[in-house]
């Protein structure tokens, strides 16, 4: 917005200025210093940190907060089945919302009404918790990996803004590629699909946070899985494990962790591995998950 | 709103031949949507099947015939159980206050980021805003819970040094605090990110309009009460209906993580209340009619929020 100065700005201007500046700094610092509190924490001596008083640096710098919670097996494999399944789960999303965007994207598809109403009405009906939870059990799907990525492949609403950016293109182009000779398979794969990125990385980034960020179906389905837990899933039970709440906690492992430096130090440091890739990600895709969203919210 | 419209190309013609020649040409494009309709039936559809279980003794490992029909005996149960109604007051408190929380300080947040004139700043203020949208819940309840914690938490910290208190509060200890902390945490996470709609309506107001009232003299609060507001209106009632229809799927995840046992009178939602006493009891007919009352109800939400959008609008969300 290019508003020119006026050549003597009213006091109620600058009050407003003021206000305006003093409100956007404490939103800043509300939004911030808890991040950087934990981060000093992390980095702090953890029987300094009992007596209080860490702000946003550390007192008494260590790495030992970090090396033993390293030292600890679950955490490894927590990370392990976490870029797994960010990884697999991204990139799977990824093929099929965008091979699905392309066949909606077809007027001439003959099916193309009954898919797109069975898809749209996927994001209204919800059977809850329980059945699905059964359904899980009775496709024997508990206790596997399929069960991060599969229930959760498609999600209507990243096909929809797909869809609508594909529709953006020019239909020329795969009409020449027809005349080429080219299926509609190869259509999709060498031109739709290299003309897409900007979308695409849109829903990447949607996808690769949900797969990150996930727990509930950790703790629903492979709880009880050693070599499958997440690494979500071993901060909640690390978080919940010292407040009151303890009935769900089964670490055995953590518990002998957390005897060597305090529970406090632990949570502070395995929440800075949890979230340092978000932190190394998003700010990159900035641009493009502004333009998904307020396309997204348009369509829908 | 801005309506984001997609220039018209010259599309592929509607097929004039009859079916069957038609799909051969098209195999391809059946081939990369059947295995995705299979999908959505399996993970979307089939659950819906499963609401037999609230009619029947549901007994896992027996067959579907093998299963008893009991009517609308869990029903009955569910109606006479005070923890459900206890479960509906929370949701509904949760989800309300949700609501007007989450819906109210984005506008002010959008308008204030509009007020900024250093770009770099207001880039870097908004970049900020995003982090917490991203991170996962588990990490967000565990910075709430050291933030509010009685020992060195900040917050406590900080009203002690200020001799607002005298001695550290229990936030998470307090039942009657819970509604709030819950949705003072859905506000530090999401505001920034909820931003981005209104900040992107906002761009759609004509700069025109800001230069006549400046030529007329109004002030920038004037410019922002008879301009910038009144041009996001449209936005604005389109999101508040929209989430008038998800106002009771509010699910567990938050209160899950922010609860404890000393605050479960006022932590437990719907959902939560079918996790605790449905599927951690094994009671799976049980957790199955609080399941499909929840799913009612937010349906019969979203029709009568369709229904205002309609008469607004002319135009129709689902």
């Amino acid at each position: 917005m290019s508003r020119k100065k006026l050549t003597a700005a009213p006091w109620s201007d600058r009050i407003f200025d003021l206000v305006v500046y003093v409100a956007i700094t404490m939103v800043t610092i509300v939004t911030l210093y808890p991040f950087l509190n934990v981060l000093a924490i992390s980095f702090n001596d953890s029987t300094d940190s009992i007596k209080g008083g860490i702000t946003i640096y550390p007192r008494v710098f260590t790495l030992k907060n970090y090396e033993t919670i390293f030292a600890y097996s679950g955490l490894m494999t927590g990370l392990k089945i976490s870029i797994l399944r960010t990884v697999t789960g991204t990139i799977l999303g990824l093929i099929s919302a965008s091979m699905l965007a392309f066949t909606l994207s077809r007027v001439d598809f003959q099916a193309r009404k009954f898919v797109s109403t069975f898809l749209a009405l996927t994001m209204y009906v919800s059977g809850g918790l329980i059945p699905f939870y059964i359904l899980i059990k009775n496709l024997e799907m508990m206790g596997t990996f399929g069960v991060y990525v599969l229930p959760s492949l498609v999600s209507a609403f990243n096909v929809f803004v797909i869809r609508s950016f594909i529709d953006g293109l020019p239909y020329a182009l795969q009409e020449s590629a027809k005349l080429d000779g080219a299926n509609d398979f190869t259509i999709y794969w060498r031109i739709i699909l290299p003309l897409t990125k900007p979308a695409l990385a849109t829903i990447a980034l949607f996808l690769a946070v949900g797969q990150w960020n996930a727990w509930i179906d950790t703790y629903l389905y492979n709880g009880s899985k050693d070599t499958l837990t997440t690494l979500q899933y071993e901060l909640m039970k690390v978080i919940q494990s010292t407040t009151t709440n303890a009935d769900t906690f089964r670490g055995r492992n953590m518990t002998q962790v957390m005897a060597q430096i305090s529970p406090e130090s632990v949570k502070m440091a395995i929440t800075i591995v949890v979230t340092v890739p978000i932190l190394l990600v998003y700010p990159f895709l900035q641009r493009y998950f502004i333009k998904g969203m307020t396309l997204g919210s348009v369509k829908s | 709103m801005k309506a984001i419209t997609t220039k018209v190309q010259p599309g592929p013609k509607k097929p004039k031949s009859s079916f069957w020649p038609t799909f051969l040409q098209q195999k391809y494009l059946y081939m990369m949507a059947i295995p995705f309709v299979l999908w959505a039936f399996v993970f979307s559809y089939l659950p819906l099947w499963g609401w037999t279980m609230a009619f029947q003794k549901y007994k896992p490992g027996k067959s579907f015939f093998e299963q008893k029909w009991v009517g609308f005996q869990y029903f009955r149960e569910l109606f006479q159980d005070e923890q459900f109604f206890n479960a509906l007051r929370n949701t509904l408190a949760m989800s309300i206050m949700g609501l007007l929380a989450g819906f109210i300080i984005p506008i002010i947040f959008a308008v204030l980021l509009n007020e900024l004139r250093l770009q770099v700043l207001k880039r870097f203020v908004q970049t900020v805003s995003y982090l917490p949208h991203f991170v996962s819940w588990v990490v967000a309840a565990g910075i709430i819970t050291k933030m509010l914690s009685t020992d060195n938490g900040a917050v406590n910290d900080l009203l002690l040094s200020l001799h607002i208190i005298s001695e550290p509060i229990q936030f998470m200890a307090k039942g009657h605090l819970f509604w709030g902390i819950v949705t003072a945490s859905d506000v530090w996470k999401e505001t920034g990110w909820n931003t981005i709609i209104y900040l992107a309506a906002i761009s759609g107001i004509g700069p025109e309009l800001y230069e006549a009232a400046k030529v007329d003299g109004a002030s920038r609060l004037q410019q922002v009460r008879n301009i910038t507001l009144p041009g996001i209106r449209t936005t604005v009632v389109i999101l508040l209906i929209m989430s008038i229809g998800h106002l009771i799927s509010i699910g567990f995840e938050k209160q899950f993580l922010l609860g404890n046992n000393l605050v479960r009178d006022y932590s437990q939602t719907l959902d939560l209340y079918a996790l605790n006493y449905g599927l951690g009891m094994g009671r799976f007919s049980f957790g199955t009619a609080i399941n499909i009352f929840n799913s009612v109800v937010s349906v019969i939400l979203l029709f009568v929020a369709n229904g205002i959008f309609k008469k607004i609008t002319k135009e129709s969300i689902i």
